[in-house]
């Protein structure tokens, strides 16, 4: 019995022992004396093209590492006014930047908008509702998704709208009717893709960015013409706290250069040179 | 693991493994408790009454409590006759129908929002044939009320084929013997004899269906007053004003509080 309850212990004992080994072994290799580590804090929208960026800029720079936060830019502002430690930060909008910089956590004089995005209209690929163009989406029963109106994409999507009703091309009576096909308000663009994907919703309002290369199967894009579009700013900056500016100053020098800006424009940016 | 050490370590050093013991238990109360008075903590009464009236958070309360009856309802019309069943009746494959419908509670929620997809959605197994007769289930108060369904039935399940089993076969196989048909068994004596436990299972299956989140924001989307149940709305508003995503939150805990007690009661009633 007793034998029975020492032996019921030390096999899970022994299990996390034999997990904490290997985690240990194939955790993140220690850099060496030369290395050098950026953090990176970067709007989680950016997921997919800055990490293509950090694999390219590690293979023309062995002795740096980058390692990426990704998170939405109101919980990366936070937390860099709570006192994280991170080189670069790059927010999804100029406002939590703007908020940053008045607040003496940047080096104000490196801060600049490097890229721009604006918004389309995605429709399943069998494209369910027959959506042709913008004024389809009127069309009473298209299920259309949006983003709430506090997130970047949902409140850039009601301005379009916004600006559209001030055109008498549209009205007012369509935008309207396209909020009465709203079905469902989204709080990040990860819950609107397999709305569509799955073709549970006709339609919905995202960047143009979110459509990435391997969803060009399930996902067909309609262009929202400039005189209705927004434009979205990425600011990109140096934290005022940085230990390692050169290499940080090094790395944005990277992004907006011609290889980082052809990652970039393949995701969907737009660079700003 | 050297139990034997452990044991002679004990009796003189008693009130140390006593001291030791208290620091464990109360570390944990207070985990527990400080993150729910912190709710409370940091929004003032005002701002609380004042977020009570928003429309947001009146028509979440709405939705959830409307959508959570009736999944109780459904849970209860479509359980008790199982789980009856289930405690009387021993049939071949009577394990696999247990497993089955406790499957729900250890599923993940987002398993069972892709699950329902899956089915339910305009291409998914039945979704598909209901599209053909025009009916559509996503995005509406049905997906709401079918997500509820499918994660809180096994608590009203589990609880009632407990209290079937509890009662005692020989009160119904006295009221059998004496006329009685088998519906009227099941409702004269078994389902009174065991009450109190389905009272509680439909109250817990309640409390389950209120809370549900990752099921229902991936099955029937997020759209205030039609689908936007309280954890929506929570989830919604904490990207916007913060005192909203509160005092929704201050109301579930309110109704969690109400749920335990209830349960407690009718438990205790029973003994």
């Amino acid at each position: 019995m007793r034998s029975h309850t020492t032996l019921t212990l030390l096999v899970p004992l022994l299990l996390v022992a034999a997990m904490l080994a290997v985690a240990g072994c194939t955790g993140t290799t220690q850099p060496n004396a030369q290395q050098t580590t950026l953090t990176v804090f970067t709007a989680a929208s950016l997921t997919g093209a800055f990490t293509g960026l950090g694999e390219a800029y590690t293979a023309e720079n062995p002795d740096v590492v980058v390692d990426f936060v990704f998170d939405g830019s109101q919980a990366l502002r936070t937390q860099i006014e709570q006192g994280a430690s991170a080189d670069v930060f790059v927010s999804a909008n100029t406002k939590h930047m703007g908020a940053l910089q008045d607040g003496g956590f940047m080096e104000n004089d490196t801060v600049a908008v490097f890229l721009e995005n604006s918004l389309a209209v995605i429709v399943p690929a069998d494209n369910p509702a027959k959506i042709m163009n913008l004024a389809d989406l009127a069309r009473p029963g298209v299920k259309l998704v949006l983003g709430t109106k506090d997130v970047p994409f949902g409140s850039y999507a009601r301005q379009v709208l916004d600006t559209m009703a001030a055109d008498p091309a549209y009205g007012t009576a369509y935008r309207d009717a396209v909020m009465k096909n709203v079905v469902s308000e989204e709080t990040a663009i990860t819950t609107v893709m397999p709305k569509l994907t799955l073709g549970e919703a006709d339609a919905a309002f995202t960047f143009k960015s979110d459509v990435r290369a391997d969803d060009r199967s399930q996902i067909r894009r309609i262009e929202i013409p400039a005189e209705y579009n927004v434009v979205a700013e990425y600011p990109i900056g140096i934290l005022a706290s940085s230990e390692q500016k050169d290499e940080a100053a090094a790395f944005i020098a990277f992004v907006r250069g011609p290889t980082g800006s052809a990652i970039l424009e393949s995701y969907g940016f737009d660079p700003v040179r | 693991m050297d139990s034997t050490r452990s044991d002679r370590a004990a009796r003189p050093g008693g009130t140390v493994l006593s001291l030791l013991v208290f620091c464990l238990i109360s570390g944990f109360l207070l985990f527990v408790t400080v993150p729910i008075a912190s709710l409370f903590l940091r929004i003032t009464p005002e701002a609380f009454i004042q977020s009570l009236q928003q429309p947001v958070v009146v028509d979440a309360l709405v939705l959830s409590l409307a959508t959570a009856s009736v999944s109780t309802a459904i849970v209860v019309l479509f359980g008790t006759p199982l789980s009856y069943v289930n405690a009387r009746v021993r049939y071949r494959g009577r394990e696999i129908v247990d497993t089955l419908t406790d499957l729900p509670i250890v599923l993940p929620p987002a398993v069972a929002g892709i699950a329902l997809l899956m089915a339910f959605g305009r291409r998914g197994v039945v979704g598909e044939f209901l599209d053909g007769l025009g009916i559509n289930v996503a995005f509406t108060t049905v997906a709401v009320i079918l997500a509820q369904v499918f994660v809180a039935s096994p608590f009203y399940i589990r609880q009632a084929r407990a209290s079937f089993e509890a009662v005692d076969p020989q009160y119904e196989d006295a009221a059998r013997t004496l006329g009685a048909s088998r519906l009227a068994v099941l409702f004269r004596v078994s389902i009174p004899l065991a009450w109190s436990g389905l009272i509680s299972g439909a109250i817990l299956s309640f409390a389950r269906a209120l809370g549900e989140f990752g099921a229902t924001i991936m099955f029937a989307g997020n759209f205030q007053g039609r689908t936007q149940t309280m954890p929506l709305a929570i989830y919604t508003t904490m990207q916007g004003d913060l005192s909203d995503a509160i005092s929704i939150a201050i109301v579930l805990v309110i109704i969690s509080f109400a749920v335990i007690l209830a349960v407690r009661y009718t438990t205790r009633r029973a003994v």
